[in-house]
């Protein structure tokens, strides 16, 4: 196995250092950066010139959408692994809407299969909490957590477990294996048909509304049920300020609630609706200036936990259409840590230390992930990743290497790029490329 | 005029201006005995209509033919529509055949406009109404039939007039495209519904709203009934159609509460009995057949702007010595 000595790399930001990916892990004490410097394997020792690069550890998404099995037209564990390295990620969170639905201890199974296979990123397969995504009957959690997928996160995103009772017991009953119910806030009565955020620009448009409160009376209710049977709750994709001061209030209350919030909420307004390029279509919909402020200030105080992409490919023709027949959904992961820079590192809301926190340490916490989501110290599993901050790059829809070109970047000028991602100590990408 | 008439909002004043007066000259065809100009020959206008809508069909079919262009009836029943074909091949197809102005009638919001933007023809692009969003030909021959009735007694413009815009607001194209157009001519524009049928934002619309209908009506000088379909009852809308019509149905007593000049408006198709009862609609302050006229000359003038007449459309006399 080859070595690597990566040279000159800011760790989380600070002073450069030089340091040792071998044998699966990172040495950083004892290391010899001379000209003559030899693996202290028998392996061969490659240098990586990482003069200016920022080094993190291996970015883990809490969701993403890989299609397969079911929709492989749109992308499959391989190209969705593919890009997830391409955008720093060694662990995705693999949603359960596919086809079938992940919600059996066979489709967990595969999916998690699929990933070890591909090699280019861990696969933590999310369980559905219902079976079918109905949300009618609880489906076997238990064994899907006892599978060798070893299934912690449970959700039915796309929808939301709206029945009271069911979400009661989902949250009950995952406390036997330290699970989390990841919740898709949406009250469904009130976004029948729903097609943007409601408010001045839905009216004008004659587009129906999607408004904040079937939200945040769903997170409300959801945080309470919660405390009540002291459980761990997540709040997916949230997107509305009024959500943040409901999540705010509910973690000064001591409840176990933790939150993430998506790159495109952070950047993109509900304004882009006006062209009714579906391309912006997503749900839970693009909302407004004043809500991006709110979610980038919890994410600075850490009122939301974790950036989280909603990775949501679709083949060209569920976008190349009318908006109302469209797909919601967008491409994130090639995308996420730029726009993460763009929306919080530049403007000094976050460390680079910080966004370490936001998108590995604590997804892997929340997720259950021991393999990822550790600090970059001697010793520590070499899931790396190094990040050139100071480039700027126009997106390119056609450079994706994702099965799908639904990205809402395309054409927009964003800062950084991806240098390389290590895999326990593997290359995944080199020189912006997949290796 | 810009290249696409998608919105209300994409009319100047004096594009608006220009389409009236355009429209007055179209007009006086109906009185000759041959109601036809050469203006479009050799030219194509496709009417797609992927909604059921015979009475705006017909009369964009009439103001093309009127105009001598060649005229194509593409509607979703009886063609591949149904078979699933997608917006953007349809247009593919019509840009295949040739085409100069494509008039779009869809279900969804923003589908001309998707028409008009994505590059898939290169034809002007008329918006004959699109989902909940907006009718602007609708609103222009609104406009006009004020502007007949209401200019002479104003110093021929609408400045200053108080129009009063009654029902369905939310789910209303009608609506929206006279609340942009009239505000753009200058009218004062006052939408009364319920408030479960106004739309969430619409402080920001360049209106007046109210839920009152009888502290409105006295001092308006037009007033357009909107169609209110029975099926928005099961949406919890409003509680019964008898309540909805007690309410905001404009009957016998409250048309009695108008000034003498105010003139009675639907778009229709109307609900008689619902939002407005036959005796309002057959009265002699009633205007809704004209309207139906005036949309013929209003679409007239619409089609041969777009597609480029910057002569006079109608000589002084007839076409041959003009």
């Amino acid at each position: 196995m080859t070595s690597y000595l990566i040279k000159g790399a800011r760790i989380l930001g600070g002073e450069p250092t030089d340091f040792v990916i071998e044998e699966g892990v990172i040495r950083l004490a004892g290391v010899d950066t001379g000209a003559g410097a030899r693996s202290s394997t028998s392996g061969d020792l490659e240098t990586v010139d990482a003069t200016g690069l920022i080094a993190l550890p291996g970015l883990v998404d809490l969701h993403t959408h890989l299609r397969e099995p079911g929709r492989e037209d749109a992308e499959t564990v391989l190209t969705g692994t593919q890009a997830a390295a391409m955008g720093g990620f060694t662990a995705v969170h693999a949603m359960a809407n596919t086809e079938p639905v992940a919600d059996t201890a066979g489709v967990v199974e595969q999916v998690w299969r699929l990933g070890r296979e591909g090699g280019y990123c861990d696969v933590y397969p999310v369980g559905a909490v219902t079976v079918g995504l109905a949300g009618e009957r609880l489906a076997e959690l238990g064994a899907m957590a006892d599978s060798a997928a070893r299934v912690r996160v449970f959700s039915d995103d796309g929808h939301c477990v709206d029945d009271a009772v069911l979400m009661r017991r989902a949250l009950e009953y995952v406390k036997a294996f330290d699970g989390v119910v990841a919740q898709h806030a949406q009250e469904p009565r009130l976004t029948e048909g729903a097609q943007m955020n409601e408010g001045e620009l839905s009216g004008r448009l004659g587009l129906a509304g999607w408004p904040a409160v079937a939200e945040e009376a769903v997170i409300a209710r959801d945080c309470l049920l919660a405390a009540h049977v002291g459980s761990r709750l997540h709040v997916c994709h949230v997107s509305t300020a009024g959500s943040v001061e409901i999540i705010r209030q509910a973690k000064a209350s001591g409840w176990n609630v933790t939150a993430e919030v998506c790159p495109h909420h952070l950047l993109l307004t509900d304004e882009l609706a006006t062209s009714y390029d579906p391309i912006y279509k997503v749900n839970p919909p693009l909302r407004t200036a004043a809500d991006t402020e709110a979610l980038r200030a919890a994410l600075a105080d850490g009122t939301i936990d974790i950036v989280a992409t909603d990775h949501a490919p679709h083949p060209l023709e569920d976008k190349d259409c009318e908006w109302a027949a469209a797909a919601f959904g967008m491409l994130g992961l090639e995308t996420a840590l730029s726009v993460v820079q763009e929306t919080m590192v530049d403007p000094g809301l976050l460390t680079w230390a910080e966004v370490a926190e936001r998108m590995s340490y604590a997804p892997a916490r929340i997720g259950r992930v021991s393999d990822h989501g550790q600090p970059l110290e001697d010793g520590a599993p070499a899931n790396v990743v190094l990040y050139d901050p100071s480039v700027r790059r126009v997106v390119d829809a056609a450079e994706s290497v994702s099965l799908s070109r639904n990205t809402p970047y395309a054409g927009m000028e964003l800062p950084g790029r991806v240098v390389a991602t290590f895999l326990r100590g593997k290359p995944t990408v080199l020189d912006g490329k997949l290796a | 005029m810009k290249k696409h008439l998608l919105s209300a909002a994409d009319l100047t004043r004096e594009d608006a201006e220009l389409v009236l007066a355009t429209a007055d000259e179209m007009r006086s065809l109906a009185d000759r005995p041959i109601k036809k100009l050469p203006a479009l020959r050799g030219r194509t206008v496709v009417n797609l209509f992927f909604e059921d809508s015979t009475r705006t069909r017909i009369s964009f079919e009439a103001a093309a033919k009127r105009l001598s262009a060649d005229v194509i009836n593409f509607s979703a029943k009886g063609s591949s529509l149904s078979k699933g074909e997608s917006l953007k091949d349809t247009a593919l197809t019509l840009e295949a055949m040739g085409c100069d102005a494509v008039v779009c009638r869809h279900g969804a919001s923003g589908a001309p406009h998707r028409l008009a933007n994505s590059g898939w023809v290169r034809a002007s692009v008329v918006n004959a109404g699109d989902g909940t969003h907006e009718h602007p030909t609708q609103a222009l021959l609104d406009a006009f039939t004020m502007w007949r009735h209401l200019g002479p007694r104003n110093g021929g413009t609408l400045d200053g007039l108080r129009i009063a815009i009654v029902g369905d607001v939310l789910h209303s194209r009608v609506a929206r495209s006279n609340a942009l157009l009239l505000h753009t001519l200058g009218a004062e524009v006052t939408l009364i519904a319920p408030p479960t049928l106004l739309p969430v934002g619409i402080h920001s619309w360049p209106v007046e709203t109210s839920y009152d209908l009888d502290a409105v009506l006295p001092k308006a000088d037009a007033v357009m009934m909107l169609r209110v379909q029975r099926e928005r009852m099961n949406g919890g809308f409003f509680p019964t159609a008898r309540e909805y019509s007690r309410r905001y149905g404009l009957d016998g007593r409250r048309m009695a509460t108008l000034q003498d000049h105010t003139i009675v408006m639907h778009p229709g198709p109307m609900v008689r009995g619902m939002e407005i009862t036959a005796d309002v609609a057959d009265s002699a302050r009633s205007v809704i057949v004209e309207q139906v006229t005036n949309g013929v000359a209003v679409r007239m003038a619409v089609l041969y702007l777009l597609l480029g007449g910057s002569e006079p459309a109608v000589g002084t006399t007839d076409g041959a010595d003009a």
